[in-house]
């Protein structure tokens, strides 16, 4: 788990983690959200439905794969925080929406 | 510590030159045979169709034309659930066959009209065999297949078809050929050889072996060894791409001949048809996109899936494009196999081919798919 | 069209549109990142002034990011930030990228990967528990967010990257409990003549004393350090709860960050089927290129970490060399004056490299780490592959990582075997009794990056 230090670096972005809101700096990434707000994975694998968080926060692993605005499958490290952005963890594999 | 190589014994009942999906299907039958076989295979960069293809048994569009090709063809599809089982009980890999039927996509009137004519022409030519197809129209097709697009006419759809996992499949024959006793040698590309009737003996991997039997299954490589052994086997490289998704939770139930989900749960999308020598390395975006956008034409949900990989590989392909089994008449005992569906084929390969082989000769049927028919039509 | 495209605006990638600009070239830089800085100064331009970041990254850092800023506004540089390169077709020249608004092309007369490092995977029992990280992820909560991990946090592992994260999270407040050194007994008796060759220690002194620096720094805050650790795993229930070792070692963890040192990342450039060769000291595969960091394919150079590690100031070398080099290619500049202008830039590349021996030989990942023993180790995190199922693969008849693939689907997930596949090959290696060169490395595929079905369907012709 991963905690902030507000001097240095104010949080200023609302996010929400699952349900939760949570503020965040402006510049983190969805990922960072995620460690911040303490979630006890981010997904569960679609091969043996291990849970898993963020492992290497700079794209590499694909082990941040969550669910960003209603997208699957989004590389949470990859994503820079914008007010609103909602972030929910994933099960397995993603569905598809069929009434898209 | 395992230690593949060098192989304990030079001497063999039978040598099978190539891996691959149809090298190692071969090699499985005549093992189980009880031919005591080696396997040769090159290392892991080799040209491999067998680790690039869609995963297809596939059975619909097969031999129009040549309704010899159909039949074949229908017969691996028929043979395809024994070697599964088979194959499953003795080495615990499920190839994951899955038969359930499949369908073509038709968009548009136009790709309908012609799509229920073939079919018809493909119903007229298996006379008393038969050919059992439906063309259904979009409305009842919805009810196969969940999500279709506004723009799909309809389908053509036969109870013969289905897919399987290939990467499953070569590690299961791979595993079981090992398991019965045969010798797999990689990284042993077959350099020299010597052919005389019913004793031949090949050079890989620095050693020299020796066989009554010698069946060339090396793929795109049987063109240049072919000729050592009396025999012929002019098939070029056409390339084909495929696309494959993130794994998604299950939607199709059935294969369609360009876009299938696979057992864990990816969805595989084909299929483009180039020449490009022998360049698996290039791929082109303009394809990619010809191929996804077809793909969300026929189902517009995909649209929002992840591609994680896409790859191009070698169809292996003689002028007719259909698959060529010879023997030598020169050299008996030496025999060639080679085909573009591989997976669809692997049935007949391991339960029909493998036992011709085992018994010295083809049977008299399979000479239409010797290699002679092309001597014939250039002389014609 | 542009001259030059550049990809990565890491130290290598800004050095070489800073240069490349000076010399009247359209440049083209784009980056996967919202900002420019790359690994080392990621979120430079916000996070400047955190004083737990003060230092090589509060000053060069801004410096070089601000120097960036300055050459955007004179003029000749396009910077697309938040973009990927996902396909390059390598004869034309043509570039496919995605970016926020979608995906497009770009045609350029020459392209400079800069696309950097990546850190070694340390596959060791539990790696794959929450709240196991790389010692880099910590290091980029820190940069993006202001983040440092809470509770008991251990670091493991080797290696100077390793040293900087422990004295910056001291310096945030939260002071690593443990550091557990991997570094083998007898490294640095071995490493020596390495770095008294050529006057390495020498013309290093800087680095060196920094280092020092460093380590003094993060034991006086109270970080305890266990040295000569071997058999390291992690251990819990669906979280990291423990961290054992060999000789009986154990202790709780919140957190557990890895660290074995940095390797190039040649996903890209592998996937472009440009030759690679297996770097014996450094322990990883790097492209081929001339000391202008050309490749064998007439359109492509290589520069920065992605070319072999050399560290930030190497990186901004070997780009405005490789800056240079297209300049002259495009016949903007002629031959002497590249050679001229590339003096200062050889002279700084020499010295950031004199102590690299040294270094590399010290902090040689253990053979435990590139190929890890227990069966039960997972290898592939993707598609949850073990060690022992790779090394049944090899044993099978796989001679290297791409049989392997089709076997197992190690590389098939969606790292695209980023991640698992210089281990794969280690553990084929080991159990074949091969060099890892021979085993081979993963011949990826385009999209370097996933795409949508849809973006793709969606391309602009031509
Ligand atoms: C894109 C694509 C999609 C496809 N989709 C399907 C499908 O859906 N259904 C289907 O049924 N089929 C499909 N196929 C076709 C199928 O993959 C091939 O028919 C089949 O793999 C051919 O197998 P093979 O063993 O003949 O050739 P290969 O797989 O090429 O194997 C030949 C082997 O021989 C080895 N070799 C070559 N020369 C030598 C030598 N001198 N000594 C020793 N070894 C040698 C090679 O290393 C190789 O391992 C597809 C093919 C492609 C390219
Ligand atoms: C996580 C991590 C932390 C590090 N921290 C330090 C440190 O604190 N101090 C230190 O001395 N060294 C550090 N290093 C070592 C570092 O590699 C070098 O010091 C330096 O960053 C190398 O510069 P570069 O320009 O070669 O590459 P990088 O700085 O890595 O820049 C490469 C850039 O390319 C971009 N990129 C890659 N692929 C694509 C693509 N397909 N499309 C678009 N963009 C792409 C990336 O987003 C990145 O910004 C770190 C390395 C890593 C991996
Ligand atoms: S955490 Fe590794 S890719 Fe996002």
């Amino acid at each position: 788990m991963f905690a902030q230090r507000p001097d240095p670096r104010p949080a200023t972005v609302e996010v929400f983690v699952g349900d939760a809101a949570l503020r965040v700096p402006e510049g983190s990434t969805a990922a960072a959200a995620v460690m911040l707000a303490g979630l006890p994975a981010i997904r569960e694998t679609p091969v043996n439905g291990s849970p898993r968080l963020p492992y290497c926060m700079m794209g590499i692993c694909f082990d941040c794969l969550a669910e960003i605005d209603g997208v699957a499958n989004r590389q949470a490290c990859m994503v820079t925080v914008r007010p609103g952005m909602r972030i929910a963890p994933q099960h397995g594999a993603r569905a598809a929406r069929m009434s898209a | 510590m395992p230690n593949p190589s060098p192989a304990a014994r030079t001497a063999y009942d039978a040598i099978v030159i190539g891996g691959g999906l149809v090298g190692a299907a071969i090699g499985y039958g005549l093992q189980r045979q009880g031919l005591a076989t080696l396997l040769l295979d090159e290392g892991d960069i080799a040209h491999r169709a067998s680790r690039g293809n869609f995963g297809l048994i596939w059975v619909q569009s097969k031999g129009l034309g040549n309704p010899h090709y159909q039949r074949w063809t229908r017969g691996s599809a028929e043979e395809w659930p024994a070697l599964a089982d088979d194959l499953h009980t003795r080495t615990g890999i499920d190839p994951r066959r899955h038969q359930p039927g499949g369908v073509t996509f038709c968009l548009g009137e136009e790709e309908f009209a012609a799509r229920g004519e073939y079919m018809a022409r493909m119903q007229a030519e298996a006379g008393n065999f038969g050919f059992e197809y439906r063309m259904i129209r979009a409305a009842e097709a919805r009810d196969m297949l969940p999500g279709i697009g506004p723009e799909v006419t309809g389908v053509s759809w036969t109870p013969y078809d289905g897919h399987a996992s290939p990467l499953h499949l070569l590690r299961a024959l791979h595993t079981g050929f090992t398991g019965l006793g045969g010798t797999y040698l990689p990284n042993a590309g077959v350099t020299e050889s010597t052919a005389a009737p019913g004793d031949f003996s090949v050079s890989a991997a620095g050693q020299r072996f020796t066989a009554p039997r010698v069946v060339l299954a090396a793929g795109l490589g049987n063109a240049a060894l072919a000729p050592r052994f009396g025999l012929e086997a002019p098939v070029v490289p056409e390339r084909g791409q495929i696309l494959v998704t993130e794994r998604t939770q299950n939607l199709l139930p059935m294969p369609t001949v360009s876009l299938r989900q696979t057992a864990e749960g990816s969805l595989m999308i084909g299929d483009s048809k180039e020449d490009a020598g022998l360049d698996t390395v290039t791929q082109s975006p303009e394809i990619m996109k010809t191929m996804a956008r077809r793909a969300v034409r026929c189902f517009p949900w995909i649209a929002e899936l992840n591609i994680v990989r896409a790859w191009s590989a070698l169809r292996v392909m003689a002028p007719d494009g259909l698959p060529i089994y010879d023997q030598s008449e020169r050299f008996p005992g030496a025999f060639t196999a080679n085909c573009h569906s591989g997976v669809t084929l692997a049935g007949t390969h391991a339960n029909r081919l493998a036992p011709m082989i085992a018994a010295g000769a083809l049977v008299p049927e399979m000479s239409l798919f010797s290699a002679r028919r092309f001597d014939v039509r250039t002389a014609a | 069209m542009t001259d030059l495209a550049i990809i990565g605006a890491g130290p290598a990638g800004l050095a070489a549109a800073i240069e490349a600009a000076s010399l009247g070239l359209s440049v083209t830089v784009i980056d996967e990142q919202p900002a420019p800085g790359g690994q080392i100064f990621r979120n430079v331009e916000r996070a400047s002034s955190d004083p737990a970041l003060a230092g090589e990254y509060g000053s060069d850092g801004a410096a070089l990011v601000r120097r960036f800023r300055a050459a955007i506004q004179a003029g000749g540089i396009d910077y697309r930030a938040s973009t990927t390169l996902w396909h390059l077709d390598t004869v034309g020249g043509v570039l496919s990228l995605r970016g926020e608004s979608g995906t497009g092309s770009l045609v350029a007369q020459r392209v400079l990967l800069a696309t950097g490092a990546q850190e070694r995977p340390v596959p060791i029992p539990g790696w794959t528990l929450p709240n196991v990280l790389t010692a880099g992820a910590a290091q980029i909560l820190l940069k993006q967010a202001g983040a440092v991990p809470r509770g008991r946090t251990v670091l493991a592992g080797q290696g100077p990257l390793l040293w900087l994260l422990a004295d910056q999270l001291a310096k945030a407040g939260a002071t690593p409990a443990l550091l557990l050194e991997t570094t083998p007994r007898g490294a640095l008796r071995q490493a020596l003549p390495a770095g008294l060759a050529g006057a390495g220690f020498w013309r290093g002194r800087a680095m060196l004393a920094k280092g020092a620096t460093l380590m003094a720094a993060s034991r006086r805050a109270g970080m305890r350090v266990i040295s000569h650790v071997t058999g390291l795993r992690a251990e819990g229930e669906g979280r990291l709860q423990r961290i054992t070792w060999d000789g009986g070692g154990s202790t709780e963890a919140d957190t557990l960050l890895l660290h074995e040192g940095v390797i190039p990342s040649t996903h890209v450039s592998r996937a472009l089927g440009l030759p690679h060769q297996w770097d014996e000291t450094q322990l990883c595969w790097r492209p081929e290129v001339d000391a202008w960091g050309a490749t064998p394919n007439p359109l492509l150079a290589v520069a920065g970490d992605g070319a072999g590690i050399g560290g930030w100031q190497a990186a901004t070398a070997t780009g405005a060399l490789a800056a240079l080099d297209a300049a002259c290619r495009l016949g903007r500049l002629p031959e002497h004056a590249r050679d001229s202008r590339a003096v200062p830039h050889r002279h700084l590349l020499r010295r950031m490299l004199a102590l690299r021996p040294f270094l590399d030989r010290l902090y040689a990942p253990a053979p435990g780490v590139l190929a890890p023993a227990d069966d039960d180790t997972i290898v592939c995190r993707c598609e949850e592959v073990t060690a022992g199922q790779v090394r049944a693969a090899a044993a099978l008849g796989a001679t290297g990582p791409n049989q392997a693939k089709a076997y197992l689907r190690t590389g098939m997930g969606p790292c695209q075997g980023r991640m698992c596949g210089t281990t794969v090959a280690a553990v084929i290696a080991q159990a074949r009794g091969i060099p890892i060169a021979e085993a081979g490395a993963l011949r990826p595929r385009a999209p370097f990056k996933p795409i949508t079905v849809g973006e793709l369907a969606d391309l602009p012709a031509g």
